[in-house]
């Protein structure tokens, strides 16, 4: 039997204490400032939750590296697609005239924009690296207009704080929290290379993050919602990939 | 998951990056505090910087070759490092294990916005790929040859006295 005395005792108790209640302010601290992803749950979490939070607290507002145009990738990867669907088909046919993106959510005005009219507001690029989780990356000029934009002209609740894409591939969705929304190289991506946005590579439209990995840039997209939480999309986890135990965050 | 060139996953992929990244966590945290106190407790300087006299030509090859023949070291080499043991472990403290965390760094798309030189400095991207992977080969095979030397030099008087800091008294039988 180990002899515990009572100073030992209380000052140990103490300690707990106000350990336990140091953890729980810097919880509700960091839930506060954002700095919890919505996968935080279970025995990976905790991973995926200081990477997030640091990578919130030190690289919020860093520029992805730009390249030179003699620096792009001759053949640049398509990855797998699965088979396109029959509404996709018809709207290829007619040459993508009759696709819409819809804006909902938390905005003042409700909006959907064609391709051409995509087109029609100030069109960015960047030559950037495309890097995917299985190890290959290639880099690539990618044209569209800032994702931020298209937030501002529908107007955005100040309470917002994620964005959710949908894509036209079934079961296909994905979310950004607002620094990754707003951020001057995040865009609405309907060119590369000089031309069109090859449908291999998501074309008419698709998400492109320069500071997340491959799999956060999701291909066909049509459908944005502005929400304050991600609890009510699918299982709550902000993604359909991290319904499969991938990462919401992919900045790493 | 299917994959770009037709081989088809079990889908481990995401249980498997999130053990590496959690892994990745607890081998940098742990790993500061572990150079931080050995720098403050004069560690590294005690028990790991070999002495000027072993590092002549005629100890190092006495070292290897003892090693080489699988000897067990004797009662007065037990309680202290030798030369061979000295170096590999400032190697691998000093050397792998910062060369595995800046690496992996230069792979994080998040971290070079930041940092920009993590990744150039070492050629881009893929060299980065490269040299992460090879360094991890290597600090597997020295984990492998660690423990290997470990159960050489008797498992559990080497094991208590990790833990507990006093070397045991008792002899080891294998």
């Amino acid at each position: 039997m180990i002899k515990v005395s009572r100073r030992r005792l209380i000052v140990s108790g103490l300690a707990a204490t106000a350990g336990a209640s140091g953890l729980a302010v810097a919880a509700r601290l960091a839930q506060k400032y954002g700095l919890v992803p919505p996968d935080h749950g279970g025995i990976y979490g905790l991973g995926e939750t200081l990477t997030y939070a640091s990578q919130r607290l030190l690289t919020r507002h860093s520029l992805a590296r730009e390249f030179t145009r003699s620096q792009i990738s001759p053949r640049p990867f398509p990855n797998y697609l699965d088979p396109l669907t029959e509404d996709f088909k018809r709207l290829q046919v007619g040459g993508f005239a009759d696709w819409r993106l819809s804006v909902d959510g938390m905005v003042v005005q409700p909006a959907s924009f064609s391709i051409s009219e995509l087109k029609s507001y100030p069109s960015r690029s960047h030559i950037t690296e495309l890097v995917c989780e299985e190890g290959w990356s290639y880099i690539a000029e990618w044209i569209g207009v800032p994702l931020s934009h298209v937030l501002h002209l529908v107007g955005v609740h100040p309470q917002a704080r994620y964005v959710v894409y949908v894509s036209m591939e079934p079961d296909t969705w994905d979310s950004i929290d607002m620094a990754d929304a707003l951020h001057p190289q995040t865009f609405l991506c309907y060119g590369m290379n000089g031309s069109e946005l090859p449908v291999a590579h998501g074309g008419p439209l698709r998400m492109r993050l320069p500071r997340q990995i491959g799999y956060k840039n999701v291909k066909f997209i049509n459908r944005l919602t502005v929400t304050d939480s991600l609890k009510k999309f699918g299982k709550g986890l902000g993604s359909n990939g991290a319904e499969y135990g991938y990462a919401w965050y992919t900045g790493i | 998951m299917p994959t770009g060139y037709g081989y088809v996953l079990p889908d481990q992929n995401g249980w498997s990056r999130a053990l590496h990244f959690a892994a990745a966590w607890i081998a940098v945290l742990t790993g500061l505090l572990h150079a931080i106190s050995g720098l403050l407790t004069g560690h590294f300087r005690k028990n790991l910087l070999p002495a000027r006299a072993n590092l002549s030509w005629r100890a190092l090859s006495t070292s290897i070759a003892k090693t080489l023949r699988l000897e067990r070291p004797s009662e007065a080499d037990a309680s202290s490092y030798n030369v061979l043991q000295r170096l590999t472990y400032l190697f691998v403290i000093f050397v792998l294990f910062p060369l595995v965390v800046w690496t992996g760094l230069a792979l994080s798309p998040g971290f070079i916005s930041a940092f920009p030189a993590s990744v150039t400095l070492l050629g881009g991207r893929q060299s980065a790929r490269t040299i992460h992977f090879f360094v991890s080969v290597a600090l597997v095979l020295f984990v492998l040859v660690h423990v290997a030397m470990v159960c050489l030099a008797g498992f559990w008087n080497r094991t208590g006295a990790m833990i507990t800091g006093r070397s045991g008294t008792h002899k080891e039988h294998i």
